[in-house]
């Protein structure tokens, strides 16, 4: 019987106690407690191992071609342009073949300091780029850290690619962090949130799942994916006689509505006297919004939410109240349908209140239904409705118009005309009201967030600008859909500061200044999401909205100190960000990222802004804590 | 005797004179600010000033609000302490006019 260390033997550190039981001790005796030598102190043996000749018992591990090369070259046939990771050594095969076996090209490796940041910057670049990008993520506590943001991905239909190390071969495994650091089955801890994963066995077997895997991410409803990449199958050659091929990707057209239950609700839009569309998340691509404009137009129906310009006259952001008086309802892939039209009042008394009137129809189409799961409650409260369709509302809405354009009679046309001239003048309305209240508090200080929100619009209007995090008010002019990214899926906290830096990385090689409107809480999260931006050179102008406080939870204690009558003035313990305040611009610094503030008097902000955006233009981040107000 | 009644008089006026200084401390730590902002001009929650509603409307929304507002008892914000609140929202002065703003309009 050979004597034999195992494939990964050789390096064991300070493997002394290890190598002398491997060099052909019986079994009996392998189950006698052995001491071992204090790692980082090896033995003369040892050093014997490494230094001296190769002896017989030795497996030899030098490769020309180990598996990770052809995992890369499958990478590469998928089209990454970047792959986040945090180092982990499960995965440290990958790592050194995408450096040096690619080149350290497409994918381009990112160093992040967390793999929450990992995928919430896959998350974010998702949201520009409309495709994945990868993440490398360390087996067991990696995944750990990373989980969080999966689920904030899974929840936002977002494709995330991850690359999970482990070793599944237990006598391969090294002693001690490495047990700690593997699983049997890996993925099984973000399985109820993500959208598939598998554990290949073989080269094969990883580019035939890795091809899928990308397939089933793309297809809507999107959703992160994960590949287990096994430690041994990275490190162990590529026999010379392995006949190995990347299978082709086809992208699956998305699932678009059955035509009957489109031309109902065609017929519902037209024979409609006040129509509303709910287009929460309705548009994944540029052309999807312009279809969703054709949609309104042709039927000249208010749009509320969604990526829908913000200037256009049937915009009607705010809006909420023509739900009120609207005999038709057509939500859009909207998360929660049934929050956006009944509302719970949770106060000394927990009500529900409805908004719609009676007889009011409700269509819904969203591809949430065709991807569900049982555990995490991201479906939300279940929506009442006339038609529901399960289908891509992006995909649809070409069916939709071409079937409302069949219906629209002359008499239908002038209704809809009238309407349309209403709901300009709302439209016109509604921002002459924004321009009035963005001007109380105008000299306040703290700073208003309608004050933050102009001065920042003023510095970037003129540019081809994408604002990565945070939302715009109702004064900027939201006319593509790259314009803005969103927030969180789940409302995880900590997603903004990575989210943003992932798709400013994405806008960059388009040349787009990119712009995140970040709160404090979010980024005491993952700050070295800031390094990584200063480390890759990513453009990127944050702007704190520091109210230094975790504000929604400040609300939240209030609510119960007045529910038990007990007086709020407590109310910040635990959930304020202040003594000592925190100093985000000189975090940023020492981040190598250029940092300004605080600033508390709303006259420094407009000539701090430029010189963010002279630095952002330049090609590198930039940071500027504004003190605010809470909202 | 007509000098003590007189500075009684004008004590209990001063007692009773509703302070807008308190009721600024007021509105920040009973967490007025928290949805209206520290200037009372809205945020998560309506603007309050300048301008605001009637003491008797505002009075009878902070102790039975029917939106998204906590009610605050007497037991948490006394007659006197809501006084002093009314008091600074009705001291705090009129926003400059959007129009005269170049960057709100363009």
């Amino acid at each position: 019987m050979p004597k034999s260390l195992g494939r990964r033997g050789f390096l064991k550190g300070a493997a002394g106690g290890a190598a002398a039981m491997a060099a052909g001790t019986p079994a009996a005796q392998a189950q006698q407690p052995t001491v071992r030598r204090a790692a980082g102190v090896p033995s003369a043996a040892a050093r014997a191992d490494e230094t001296g000749p190769v002896s017989a018992s030795v497996e030899v591990l030098t490769a020309d071609r180990p598996g990770a090369d052809f995992m890369v070259d499958v990478l590469k046939t998928l089209g990454f342009e970047y792959i986040c990771a945090n180092p982990g050594s499960s995965f440290r095969a990958l790592h050194e073949s995408i450096i040096n076996y690619g080149g350290n090209k497409a994918p381009e490796l990112i160093t992040c300091c967390h793999e929450e940041q990992s995928v919430a910057m896959a998350d974010g670049y998702a949201r520009i780029e409309g495709k994945p990008l990868a993440v490398m993520a360390h087996s067991t506590v990696g995944l750990q850290h990373a989980s969080m943001a999966i689920y904030n991905a899974f929840a936002a239909r977002s494709p995330a690619y991850i690359i999970l190390g482990n070793t599944i071969d237990a006598t391969a495994r090294r002693p001690g962090v490495e047990w700690y650091h593997s699983a049997q089955d890996a993925a099984a801890m973000v399985r109820d949130y993500s959208k598939w994963d598998d554990l290949p066995i073989s080269l094969p077997h990883f580019a035939e799942s890795a091809v899928r895997a990308y397939q089933i991410a793309m297809t809507p409803p999107h959703g992160p994916v994960l590949l287990v990449a096994d430690s041994d199958l990275q490190e162990t050659p590529i026999e010379a006689s392995a006949k190995l091929r990347i299978p082709k990707l086809t992208l699956s057209s998305a699932p678009a509505g059955e035509m009957a239950a489109v031309s109902e609700v065609a017929k519902l839009l037209v024979a409609a006297e006040n129509p509303v569309i709910l287009a929460d998340r309705a548009v994944r691509t540029a052309e999807g919004m312009k279809l969703l404009v054709q949609l309104a137009e042709t039927v000249q129906a208010p749009v509320v939410g969604g990526k829908f310009p913000s200037h256009h006259p049937l915009n009607q952001a705010g809006g909420r109240g023509l739900i009120g008086s609207a005999d038709l309802i057509v939500g859009l892939e909207v998360p929660d349908l049934w929050g956006s039209i009944n509302t719970v009042r949770d106060q000394l008394h927990r009500s529900v209140q409805t908004y719609t009137k009676p007889g009011a129809k409700v269509v819904n189409i969203s591809a949430v239904n065709l991807d569900i799961k049982s555990n995490y409650q991201f479906f939300q409260r279940y929506p009442e409705t006339d038609v529901s369709i399960a289908a891509d509302a992006e995909a649809t809405l070409p069916y939709l118009i071409e079937a409302c354009k069949r219906l629209i009679t002359p008499d239908r046309k002038r209704v809809m005309d009238e309407r349309g001239r209403k709901l300009a003048a709302a439209h016109e309305q509604g921002l002459e009201r924004a321009r009035t209240e963005a001007a109380y508090g105008w000299d306040s200080t703290p700073i208003s967030t309608a004050r933050l929100s102009a001065e920042i619009w003023e510095v970037v209007r003129d540019k081809d600008w994408s604002l990565v995090g945070g939302a715009p008010s109702r004064l900027w002019s939201v006319d593509t859909v790259y314009r803005t990214a969103g927030g969180g899926g789940a409302y995880g906290v900590g997603y903004s500061a990575p989210g943003s830096v992932g798709a400013a990385l994405a806008n960059r090689k388009y040349g787009r200044l990119s712009v995140a409107i970040q709160t404090d809480g979010d980024l005491m999260y993952a700050p070295g999401a800031l390094w990584t931006a200063a480390h890759h050179r990513v453009p990127l102008m944050s702007v704190m909205h520091n109210n230094r406080a975790y504000h929604q939870e400040v609300m939240h204690i209030q609510r119960m100190a007045n529910r038990h009558q007990r007086g709020i003035t407590n109310a910040g313990i635990g959930t304020t960000l202040t003594d000592p305040n925190i100093d985000y611009a000189t975090i940023a610094r020492g981040m190598g990222v250029h940092g300004e503030g605080p600033i508390t008097d709303p006259k420094d902000l407009a000539p701090a802004l430029r010189r963010a955006m002279d630095v952002v233009l330049r090609g590198e981040p930039a940071l500027v804590d504004v003190v605010t107000q809470p909202r | 005797m007509r000098l003590v009644a007189l500075l009684t008089l004008a004590s209990a006026l001063v007692a009773q004179t509703p302070s807008a200084l308190n009721g600024k401390k007021l509105f920040d730590s009973y967490g007025c600010y928290q949805c209206h902002d520290h200037d009372g001009h809205g945020g998560a929650g309506a603007r309050l000033a300048p301008n605001p509603l009637p003491f008797a409307a505002f009075s009878k929304y902070v102790r039975q609000p029917t939106g998204e507002m906590p009610p605050y008892t007497k037991k948490v914000v006394s007659d006197r302490e809501l006084a002093d609140i009314y008091a600074y929202l009705q001291s705090i002065p009129q926003p400059p006019a959007a129009k005269s703003i170049p960057i709100l309009n363009h």
